[in-house]
């Protein structure tokens, strides 16, 4: 029997979940879908002013993205927890913190990296200038895994449970908060100018990234474990 | 002799020392506030700059420290119960979550309150205020994943793992004066020399002493309710002279 190591393993993973997901490619439209239609309607509600749109324009986005991540979430798990493939997953001898980093990576590619590619497009609407489209789509980038990670702890602990979708953003949204504001506060300061301020909300969006990197899959790990027991 | 230190690691060794122990902090706590309260009414100093108004912190400023701490507890309590297993610091863990909510929100109450005469606005977005607004909803968080499983143990470790991950966000609070740097005034009281009058450390001290027995009070009062739902089919459960009855 050849054992596989953790590269191997979290390849495996990743692989295996994509292309689930691309034999589901609804549900990927229906997120992205979600987001663009969210971001459309801020103009709607608020009034076409391209002063007023531009201010709004990093906040929307970056909310939008929150929530469409959230609604991606209850997929993380549930799938596999129903037909029984996770209960097989933690029998498996591989560590199970990499299986469910694997499967958060998936994840973002799916739901994630949609809206990242999307946002310009977005931007364009909201009349953004060409650098602050550009910290836009960096911090997206450095900003949505970390909504993946994050959200991964609040899906595994709230497997099968009713009402787990509503319970999901309850107990994930105010965990996202620090990352909306120095998403944001990037975009924020580009726009004012503020060269530091924006690297530096970078650096710390940069930091959370690899903060959750490493702790995220191990704690969601546990929190199947309790949940699964 | 050895002593047994985990003697009252039991529920049901602890809820009878619970029970004795709830009046001397119930008692305490009312006298305390009573006194406390007077010294900030009457006889602490009128603000050179806030005016009358500047008094809502004597309840305002221990309720925030309140709710930060006693989420740290409740973290730290169910970080045990995660560790070791041990049932009744998991009961803790939720008998603290209510009163650290009910901190939380009268420290958002009394601050819009208190925001209204002094920055002229009831809520501001303001970074402690928003921080405290997310310790609010993450003690929600706690208590509705607790509720929403059925199966206590599950419940405790599940609430539990989500306490620990959410203490990450306390220290972001406590420094968010400094990250964020906004309208929100610094903190009052340095350890270098403070730029308060004496009456006025002196009423804050005394109301959050009371406010800390006071929380210490009902957590015990409820974590006593709590064991006995738990424990409802034990037999000293129903040797108890209260259940009998």
């Amino acid at each position: 029997m050849n054992t596989l190591s953790v590269w191997q393993l979290l390849v495996l993973v990743v692989r295996r979940d994509l292309l689930l997901a691309m034999r589901r490619r609804a549900d990927v439209f229906t997120t992205l879908i979600f987001f663009v239609m969210v971001v459309s309607l801020f103009p709607l509600g608020v009034g076409s002013e391209m002063e007023l749109l531009r201010k709004m324009a990093p906040g929307v986005l970056w909310v939008a993205a929150l929530l469409a991540s959230m609604l991606s979430l209850g997929r993380l798990f549930s799938a596999d927890y129903v037909d029984g493939t996770l209960e097989q997953m933690m029998l498996a001898p591989q560590s199970l913190s990499i299986l469910v980093l694997g499967k958060m990576i998936a994840h973002w590619m799916v739901s994630g990296l949609p809206l990242v590619l999307i946002a310009p497009v977005l931007g364009i609407q909201f009349d953004l200038s060409v650098p602050a489209q550009g910290v836009l789509v960096l911090g997206l980038l450095l900003g949505t895994p970390v909504l993946s990670m994050i959200g991964g702890i609040g899906a595994a602990l709230t497997l099968g449970l009713r009402g787990g979708g509503v319970l999901l953003s309850l107990l994930v949204l105010p965990l996202c908060i620090p990352v909306l504001i120095f998403g944001t506060g990037a975009v924020y300061a580009i726009s004012a100018g503020l060269n530091e301020a924006m690297v530096s909300n970078l650096a710390l969006l940069a930091a959370m990234l690899m903060f959750s990197l490493v702790l995220t899959p191990w704690v969601s790990a546990q929190a199947l474990r309790i949940s699964m027991e | 002799m050895a002593i047994n230190w985990f003697k009252y690691s039991a529920p049901s060794t602890f809820y009878g020392l619970a029970g004795k122990l709830i009046p001397w902090f119930a008692l305490p706590a009312a006298v305390l506030f009573v006194i406390g309260l007077y010294i900030g009414f009457f006889i602490a100093p009128t603000d050179a700059v806030q005016g009358e108004a500047y008094r809502i912190i004597f309840i305002h400023v221990p309720a925030s420290i309140l709710s930060m701490f006693l989420y740290l507890i409740m973290a730290g309590y169910a970080a045990l119960g995660l560790i070791f297993n041990t049932r009744l610091s998991s009961m803790m863990a939720s008998a603290i979550a209510p009163t650290g909510a009910l901190f939380a929100f009268i420290s958002l109450w009394t601050g819009a309150l208190w925001g209204k005469p002094m920055w002229g606005a009831w809520w501001v977005w303001d970074a402690r205020l928003t921080s405290e607004l997310i310790l609010l909803f993450l003690y929600f968080g706690f208590i509705s994943l607790h509720a929403s499983i059925d199966d206590p143990r599950r419940a405790d470790r599940a609430a539990a793992l989500l306490a620990v991950v959410g203490s990450v966000n306390v220290p972001i609070i406590y420094f968010s004066v400094k990250w964020w740097n906004t309208l929100h005034q610094g903190s009052t009281i340095k350890f270098t020399g403070t730029s308060m009058h004496v009456a006025m450390q002196q009423a804050m001290f005394i109301t959050l002493v009371a406010c800390w027995l006071y929380a210490i009070a009902v957590a015990l009062t409820r974590v006593r309710s709590i064991i006995l739902e738990r424990e409802r089919h034990t037999k000293w459960v129903a040797d108890l002279a209260e259940v009998k009855a």
